[in-house]
């Protein structure tokens, strides 16, 4: 099993050669769905040279290279981190609209800032260190 | 601040930028019992989302859900720069001046609860926004993984990623503070800090908020 980290959260997954997944598990992790088009994000469609998904299997690093996107792996090959382009974070921030996240209390128990819609709120960090 | 407010729709979400897990957040959020949430983020994911270098930096969002103010240092200002270091003290001029400062932030935040006063308009909350780069972002995809590697026991592996995202990145004490408090604990704050510190020169550590009355 094979460890992949992207903004959707963390995930375990059934890879083979690298990081060929299924297009479900592509989609769970990339938010991005594989059609006859290519992979699709809302409106938006990239279309992939065939080796990319062959074997009806997602070559997720060759597809987040594809975007330009910051991507990562440890030496073991343990785990891959799909990180998110400069533009289209730059894009989000200057919408204005908050980033939506989710993440636990001391509990365990997951909170998003979304079901704060309608409040006001102070959203700030601190570290103990 | 927040129980005089909560009954104005308004809520604080404190985040823990806590690579270390949370039980290293845990004795801080249980002596504090506060009424608002209390989140735990190992992985910086909040810091990177919103483009924050530092602690406490907060972001104000509004009931439609729109920046209106932020990332900036939620009332916490440079004046433990000029502490004596030797005993690690502040005269009490400074630690007036720095309370003053906390007061005044926390009195604008009241202000802008009740009144809607200190919201920036579109163009100045644009204005106000960090520029994420390639470099950025690649320095957040290399610190999450440090995060990850730290956390399944190769810390010598992790160390190179936190070493790359700190070059790539250099702006963020958040990543640099929290690499080294990963080593041994207490080293956000020793001797390295103070020499990073010393290095800003004229440059601000906590970078004042430009608000009426706020002395930084």
């Amino acid at each position: 099993m094979t460890n992949v980290l992207s903004d959707a959260g963390d995930f375990t997954v059934d890879a083979s050669e690298g990081l060929r997944l299924t297009p479900d598990d592509a989609e769970r992790i990339t938010g991005w769905t594989l059609k006859p088009e290519g992979m699709c994000r809302g409106a938006v469609c990239v279309p992939l040279p065939a080796a990319m998904t062959s074997g009806g299997r997602v070559d997720l690093p060759a597809f987040w290279r594809h975007l330009g996107n910051p991507l990562l792996t440890d030496a073991a090959k343990e785990v891959w981190v799909l990180g998110a382009g400069a533009e289209e974070r730059n894009a989000s921030l200057i919408g204005l609209e908050a980033p939506g996240i989710t993440l636990p209390d001391l509990a365990g128990v997951p909170h998003s800032l979304a079901a704060l819609r309608g409040k006001k709120v102070l959203l700030t960090t601190w570290a103990s260190w | 601040m927040f129980d005089s407010l909560k009954a104005e729709n308004f809520m604080v979400v404190a985040v823990a930028e806590e690579s270390r897990g949370a039980e290293a957040a845990r004795p801080w959020i249980e002596q504090a019992a506060p009424g608002y949430w209390c989140l735990i983020d190992q992985d910086h994911r909040l810091a990177a989302l919103y483009g924050m270098v530092n602690v406490p930096q907060c972001a104000w969002i509004d009931e439609q859900g729109r920046v209106v103010r932020g990332p900036e240092a939620t009332g916490s200002t440079d004046h433990f720069r000029q502490m004596d270091l030797a005993t690690r003290t502040m005269t009490p001029d400074l630690l007036e001046a720095r309370n003053a400062a906390r007061v005044s932030y926390m009195d604008a935040v009241r202000d802008w609860v009740l009144t809607g006063r200190h919201a920036l308009a579109e163009d100045a909350a644009r204005a106000a926004l960090p520029r994420i780069t390639p470099d950025i972002a690649m320095a957040d995809t290399h610190f999450r993984l440090g995060v990850w590697l730290h956390r399944h026991g190769k810390a010598t592996e992790a160390a190179t990623h936190f070493a790359e995202a700190s070059r790539l990145h250099p702006d963020s004490w958040n990543m640099w503070r929290q690499a080294a408090d990963l080593d041994p604990v207490g080293n956000a704050s020793g001797e390295a800090f103070w020499a990073r510190v010393a290095a800003l020169g004229d440059r601000p550590f906590y970078k004042p908020p430009d608000l009426p009355g706020f002395h930084g």
